[in-house]
């Protein structure tokens, strides 16, 4: 079953294209994660889907209801948690739960029991008003009121941006806590590592498309493996390493003068080193460091889009 | 429609639980008003000249009452701002609520404050020996700042819907004083220049202090003109015009947030 059916969805704001044909299939019980850079387009779908926004062109339907025509179903089967923590900050985490259940339209005693229910599963014991949350505690208040109806859809914006790591791990251990009952979840977010940690599958928007779309095994496959940084010391002989790096990887090797780095994909990762080291040290090019890393959200657009990083 | 009053009430709820939970905040809304009429009646009342040897603060009061109701446009315009802002207004709207309880529980709660203002300034009035002719007549002059008040709430929902800039509300504080001071609620229009005076009659305070005034009875500034003339009905058409004006402009706004 679909819990989110998306299809060529369009938005232009006065000329300027934000959403360019995007699909999307959100499987129920699965989280499925917008990865993308700022701009390109995450938010734009969630405040569709979630009846904020009027789309221009395009159909999108969320737990079987269609978003332009029933948004009132739309709504009733939601929850929203936004980039900022949309509480009530002179209200206790009590009062605005409670706030937000009675326009549920629960009643003041159910609304109070769900507050008091969500306030223990969220850790959330401080009487004080949000205010005086740290950041951490404010989002799990805001994730705490878009499960005041239990939705079967969640929508989750940025969930942890700006959060430390303590708090990340937190809010990632609630989300997990949610599809585990069965909850269908949506989360927009920058970091690959986010998106790995949570998502079944992974759509990856630029520029308003979907440039990839797949499990995160399938992705990290297509976008290639490790990558291999070095930094030479002759700033002179920059190009005459980058060509030798690139026979040697077998890949396409990129330079950076100002920082003096060469830097290209490698499959084999130790036998790539030894080889580049070798191939260097015959050449007489002197390495000042060398490093095996993990591709950078950049480098995976980059080889998505074909577009460099300094064009967008 | 059971539920758009209800969850109406619910929004205004909200800002009744502020008041608990910042009396203090309450409390300086309530004396702000009260220091700058004590701050006029007191620093400046010696040198005002005012008809029919009546003590300055008969007049000032109800020109005072007048000028509470208009600050109230940034006050609106402050928690509208600010709940666009912050999110929460987005999180309504993509609650299973009734649309127009957003809009429907800012006016109740931001009537409510104003009521308690006034409350509080009028016992200011009575302290410093201001005092009303009749209750029934004090009650209609309420009624009337009232619903000069109303009216500005729905300029500042719309205000606040378009900027959704809570530094824009700085400009509208910064002009509301000089809008309040071009009116007859200090001096008389015929002290300033022509046209200065002639722009002061036809500010809709200006009418809603007169009618005040008029009602309370206490003298007023008098004047020449029609407007001036025909302070009471002015008072009951300019709100009823601005309500027309913005609640069309405030209730769109909000439909189109989705645009």
């Amino acid at each position: 079953m679909t819990a989110v059916l998306v299809r060529d969805l369009r938005k232009t704001y006065g000329g300027k294209v934000a959403l360019d044909g995007i699909d999307l299939d959100v499987g129920r019980g699965t989280v499925c994660g917008l990865l993308g850079p700022n701009g390109a387009g995450k938010t734009t779908v969630v405040r569709i889907l979630t009846t904020l926004l009027r789309a221009s062109g395009g159909r999108a339907e969320v737990a079987g209801f269609d978003v332009a025509t029933r948004p009132r179903q739309v709504r009733r089967s939601i929850g929203l948690v936004g980039q900022h923590a949309a509480v009530d900050e002179v209200l206790t985490g009590r009062q605005n739960l409670e706030l937000f259940g009675r326009l549920c339209h629960l009643g003041a005693a159910k609304a109070r029991a769900r507050a008091d229910e969500l306030l223990e599963r969220f850790g959330l014991d401080h009487e004080g008003p949000a205010r005086e949350y740290s950041g951490g505690m404010r989002r799990r208040l805001d994730l705490a009121a878009g499960m005041i109806l239990a939705p079967p859809v969640l929508f989750l914006d940025e969930p942890t941006t700006g959060l430390d790591p303590r708090s990340r791990a937190h809010i990632w251990r609630a989300v997990r806590d949610l599809v585990a009952g069965g909850t269908t979840v949506l989360l927009t977010t920058q970091y690959l590592e986010e998106a790995d940690q949570l998502a079944d599958r992974i759509s990856v928007i630029d520029s308003g498309r979907v440039v990839a779309e797949g499990t995160p095994d399938e992705l990290k496959s297509t976008l290639g493996g490790d990558r291999l940084d070095v930094v030479i010391r002759d700033p002179a002989r920059l190009d005459e390493a980058a060509a030798l790096i690139s026979r040697v990887t077998s890949g396409a090797a990129e330079t950076d003068r100002d920082t003096r780095h060469v830097s290209a994909p490698v499959s084999g990762r130790v036998r790539a080193l030894t080889d580049v080291l070798a191939a260097l040290a015959t050449a007489g090019i002197e390495a000042e460091d060398v490093a095996l890393r993990r591709p950078t959200l950049d480098e995976v657009f980059l080889s998505l889009t074909g577009e460099g990083g300094e064009a967008r | 429609m059971r539920w758009a009053l209800a969850d109406g009430w619910t929004v205004a709820r909200r800002d009744l639980i502020h008041w608990a939970n910042q009396p203090m905040t309450v409390v300086f809304g309530i004396a702000f008003p009260v220091v700058i009429t004590l701050a006029f009646g007191y620093l400046f009342g010696g040198a005002v000249q005012v008809p029919s040897g009546a003590g300055y603060f008969t007049f000032l009061m109800p020109g005072m009452y007048g000028m509470t109701m208009l600050f109230g446009l940034s006050a609106t315009m402050i928690s509208v701002t600010t709940d666009v802002s912050r999110g929460v207004t987005d999180r309504f709207r993509s609650m299973p609520m009734a649309p127009s309880a957003v809009l429907v529980g800012r006016a109740v709660a931001d009537l409510l404050h104003s009521v308690l203002i006034l409350a509080g300034l009028l016992a200011c009035g009575l302290a410093v020996g201001w005092r009303p002719e009749s209750p029934s007549g004090a009650l209609a002059a309420v009624g009337l700042l009232l619903l000069l008040r109303f009216s500005l709430l729905w300029a500042g929902m719309y205000l606040g819907l378009l900027t959704r800039d809570p530094g824009a509300v700085v400009a509208v504080q910064t002009l509301e004083f000089p809008v309040g001071f071009l009116s007859n609620a200090f001096v008389a229009p015929d002290t300033m220049p022509g046209w200065l005076g002639a722009i002061s009659e036809w500010n809709p305070l200006s009418s809603t202090v007169a009618a005040a005034r008029e009602l309370f009875g206490n003298p007023g500034w008098g004047g020449d003109s029609w407007v001036a003339g025909h302070a009471v009905p002015m008072a009951v058409i300019w709100p009823v015009m601005i309500t027309a004006v913005f609640f069309v402009l405030s209730v769109r706004r909000y439909q189109r947030l989705d645009r």
